[in-house]
């Protein structure tokens, strides 16, 4: 890297992590409040909280709200919303367990002709959003009748059905598997995988920060870039390594993090995330620029209810069964994380990345009351508190930057 | 006359980086037409604020003394109940309300505690005739053109009592009628006693209104003249506004070299599903490789409608005759895409509504209409885009720190370079630009030109569509003039008169 060209760092670092903070302060709320509920939990469980046994448990039982967010999120910022992905959820969970059970059908093969129906509601209900022009809101509310009829429906002769097949229940129970070698005191694969992407994280960060000095990009100073990329680094260890302990990476992680990363790509890299953040800020500013503002949204309805199946698919295999009561509020939790995370209230911004913490804040919080026997109706009362209170400091801030 | 109704003293407002206003000083004489000019981002606005609260009292230093009082302004509504109101260039009208509805929304009329509305539609009507507006006030708002809604926007002041008026460019989305209409009623205004400072960059009109003409630059008063006593060129103000002589407002053009045919309509007629009538009727015209032409007319003349309706914008148009020829091929374009491939830009009117996405930067909004071509793979070439980027931003001076900057925190100059970058960069044949020069100053507007110059003598077409009369004289090689749909003439530059435009744009 050498020594930084620009005159800015001369500022003096305390000015610049100064203003770093000023400009980024929602960003660093959002993990500060992360943090703060961990800790305030762990002290609450006597320290159960943060346990290895705990932290896989949390990580499971995000899996489905994470996805759902992520799907969300594309859908808030083109400032539409979508009530129905609980049932639809609910509703493709039940489709899976009767697939699994009663036709006895391949596992792979389940998810993919659930994934498959996914996608077909999805193609529905955009049609109606965009062709016929009813709003999204109308739309998926009548969705969400739909849907929760329709999973009463598919679980009315069985009520709750219980599925049997290994395979499906690992998808969000199990763990990857470990290398034949080690003395099974820790998990080695999950060490190795966790070394890896702190390195592809560091190489990428400096590549694309060399990029930046290149074109005479205003860039952070070298030492506030080095503690960024050591506190970065520290956290991903200190995660795996409390994983590697336990039983290593959970497979829902791993789902998470492809359709994360599948998203964060789509959206920061290709010419459809162009799209989609310019039809979110001035959707006819995009339709004039000769964006087909339909056949995105089209696309984003898609993706939402594919997602909410693959939702739909995690959530049964934790519960190892289908129950007519699955996918109850789901939508409110998917919606409040992407809130949490960051994407703009009158659309046009947001960042699949910050959902995810987001979706974390939203289940920190269940696992954490959980933990500490707080009754549901509390529950419900502080995540609604929490969720108002991100989203006006959101406004504020952003007032404030204008 | 001779008193001070208002006098701001050393007015200083910084903004975090910013320093908007320094020391400015600004006084304006009871019942007197005070004309404030400037460039873009020299501080009228800010200034305009300051006075009416919505920067309050404590965020400024300096001393506002209106009617012989240091105000201490916390809000708008503090400042409205000493007589002092503020008409936005963007209109602040409900349009789904009545007239009546809008001119006493916030100061409802009561009886008790329930609106009169009986009372409040007799008032209204009182209002409408103080300016001169013959409208029933239970028409809607939408219902009206944008020239009698800026009317009721004065009538909604005056029904408030208002002494100082404050117009921030209340001519820059009118035609000339409703212009001059609105010029006569702030003459009349003034003869009841009301004072009014108005925005301009309208030299032209303000010249024939005011009585004093302030100048702010770079956030200081430049200096004030005083109309009254002599008369004052529109040179001598420009010198004030941009600190040096613009000797001629349009750039000359230093070869003209016209190729053939490139862009041709012919007999193009538009039926409007929504309107339920014909708006466009059997519009014939061409452009040639490095001519500009220009489109004139008064305001819902179809300019903008033919526009739209070529570049396949058309929800609700239906095209029942005619057809576009594009280098003597038949076109048809069923949607903006598919005219952009073909070679065809079009700079929107109303580059905040439908322009830009000013949540966005500027390397976002150059590249988003052609972001095709930078595909590598799945991926976007950022390098490459970047580079493109810089590119423009040096060639056609966008004033901006850096390509990351969002286009929303823009002068409109600069927002509108960076309209006209996106639009290169779609390496476009035939260039519609629409109001082109719309609300940005003096010399953002001779840099337009001159970038328009450039293109047509590497051999683009320009269709330059405008309501400013002097500007489409001053640049297109031919002119046509429209009225109600229909193309009412052709005039070459050389024939092209004020008079002789206007004679045919006033037929139907």
């Amino acid at each position: 890297m050498g020594e930084n060209k620009n005159d800015s760092a001369k500022v003096g670092l305390g000015a610049e992590v100064v203003s770093l903070l000023k400009s980024n302060v929602r960003e660093y709320m959002m993990y500060i409040a992360l943090v703060v509920i961990m800790i305030f939990f762990t002290i609450k469980t006597g320290g159960a909280f943060i346990q290895a046994r705990n932290i896989s448990n949390l990580i499971n039982q995000a899996g489905y709200v994470a996805v759902l967010a992520i799907g969300m999120t594309i859908i808030l910022i083109l400032k539409h919303i979508d009530l129905s992905v609980g049932y639809v959820a609910g509703f493709s969970g039940a489709i899976a367990a009767i697939l699994l059970t009663k036709y006895g059908l391949n596992v792979w093969l389940t998810i993919f002709i659930v994934l498959v129906i996914g996608l077909l509601i999805g193609f529905y209900q955009g049609t109606l959003v965009t062709r016929v022009g009813v709003p999204a809101f109308v739309t998926t509310l009548a969705g969400m009748f739909i849907f929760r009829g329709l999973l009463a429906l598919t679980l009315q002769e069985t009520g709750t059905i219980i599925i049997s097949d290994k395979t499906f229940n690992a998808l969000s129970n199990g763990f990857i598997p470990d290398l034949p070698i080690g003395n099974g005191s820790i998990h080695i694969l999950t060490m190795l995988i966790g070394v890896v992407a702190v390195v592809l994280v560091v190489m990428g960060q400096i590549k694309s920060r060399k990029n930046k000095m290149k074109y005479d990009f205003k860039v952070t100073s070298t030492p506030v870039f080095v503690t960024e990329l050591i506190f970065i680094s520290v956290v991903v260890m200190v995660i795996i390594t409390v994983l590697a302990k336990y039983q290593g990476i959970p497979w829902t992680a791993v789902i998470v993090g492809v359709v994360l990363l599948g998203y964060n790509f789509m959206l920061n890299k290709t010419c459809l995330g162009r799209y989609i953040y310019g039809i979110g800020g001035n959707d006819q500013a995009a339709e004039l620029s000769g964006v087909d503002v339909k056949k995105v949204t089209l696309f984003a309805f898609c993706s939402m209810s594919v997602l909410a199946a693959l939702a739909g698919i995690l959530y049964t295999s934790r519960l190892q069964s289908a129950t007519p009561a699955a996918g109850n509020a789901f939508e409110m939790d998917a919606i409040a994380s992407s809130y949490i995370g960051g994407v703009a209230v009158s659309g046009g911004i947001g960042k699949v990345t910050n959902t995810i913490i987001g979706a974390l804040v939203i289940m920190s919080l269940t696992n954490g009351m959980n933990l500490m026997g707080v009754d549901i109706s509390y529950q419900y009362i502080v995540k609604g508190i929490i969720f108002i209170v991100a989203v006006a400091f959101d406004i504020r801030t952003r007032k404030k930057a204008k | 006359m001779g008193e001070n109704i208002l006098e701001m003293r050393d007015i200083t407002k910084v903004f975090p980086g910013v320093k908007a206003l320094s020391n400015v000083n600004f006084k304006v004489k009871k019942g007197e037409i005070h004309c404030l000019v400037g460039e873009n981002g020299a501080g009228k606005s800010t200034l305009m604020k300051v006075l009416s609260g919505v920067h309050p009292h404590g965020s400024y230093t300096g001393d506002i003394v209106y009617e012989g009082e240091v105000q201490k302004f916390k809000g708008i509504a503090d400042s409205e109940a000493k007589g002092i109101a503020i008409i936005y260039q963007e209109l602040a009208l409900i349009p789904e309300l009545t007239v009546y509805e809008n001119i006493y929304f916030g100061h409802e009329i009561k009886r008790g505690r329930t609106i009169d509305w009986n009372e409040t539609i007799v008032k209204a009507s009182e209002m409408l005739k103080k300016v001169k507006l013959d409208v029933d006030p239970s028409m809607k708002v939408k219902e009206l053109g944008v020239g009698k809604q800026q009317l009721i926007e004065i009538a909604k002041a005056l029904s408030k009592n208002v002494k100082l008026l404050i117009l921030d460019e209340p001519t820059a989305s009118l035609n000339e009628d409703d212009s001059q209409n609105l010029l006569d009623l702030i003459k009349e205004l003034k003869n009841q006693g009301v004072t009014c400072i108005m925005i301009s960059h309208k030299l032209k009109e303000i010249i024939a209104i005011a009585d004093t003409i302030t100048v702010l630059r770079d956030g200081a008063t430049i200096c004030s003249l005083d109309v009254t006593e002599r008369k004052i060129e529109e040179h001598e103000i420009i010198k004030h506004m941009v600190g040096r002589e613009i000797d001629n407002i349009y750039p000359k053009r230093e070869k003209k070299e016209f190729g053939e045919i490139c862009f041709e309509a012919k007999n193009w007629s538009v039926y409007d599903q929504v309107k339920g009538r014909e708006i466009l009727h059997d519009v014939s015209l061409n452009v040639r490789k490095g001519e500009i032409i220009g489109i004139q007319g008064l305001m819902g003349a179809g300019r903008t409608e033919f526009a739209l309706s070529v570049f396949g914008n058309t929800p609700g148009y239906k095209i029942t005759n005619g057809e576009i020829e594009l280098n003597g091929k038949t076109v048809h374009f069923k949607n903006p895409s598919e005219a952009i491939h073909a070679g065809i830009a079009y700079v929107s009117e109303d580059r905040k509504g439908n322009g830009l996405v000013l949540l966005q930067d500027i390397k976002y909004n150059i590249s988003l209409a052609n972001i095709k071509s930078l595909k590598n793979g799945l991926a976007i070439n950022e390098n490459e885009e970047i580079k493109i980027a810089n590119e423009y931003k040096q060639s056609i001076n966008i004033k901006a720190p850096s390509i990351e900057q969002k286009v929303g925190n823009l002068s409109g100059g600069n927002q509108q370079k960076v309209q006209i970058a996106k639009w290169l960069f779609a390496k476009p044949q035939v260039l519609i630009l629409d109001e082109p020069t719309r609300g940005i100053d003096v010399g953002a507007k001779y840099e337009i030109y001159t970038i328009m110059n450039e293109l047509v003598e590497q051999g683009m077409s320009i269709i330059m569509i405008s309501s400013e009369l002097p500007e489409v004289l001053g640049m297109s090689d031919r002119l046509y003039v429209m009225s109600e749909g229909k193309i009412m003439g052709e005039l070459s530059a050389e024939e092209a008169t004020e008079q002789k435009v206007m004679a045919m744009a006033v037929q139907s």
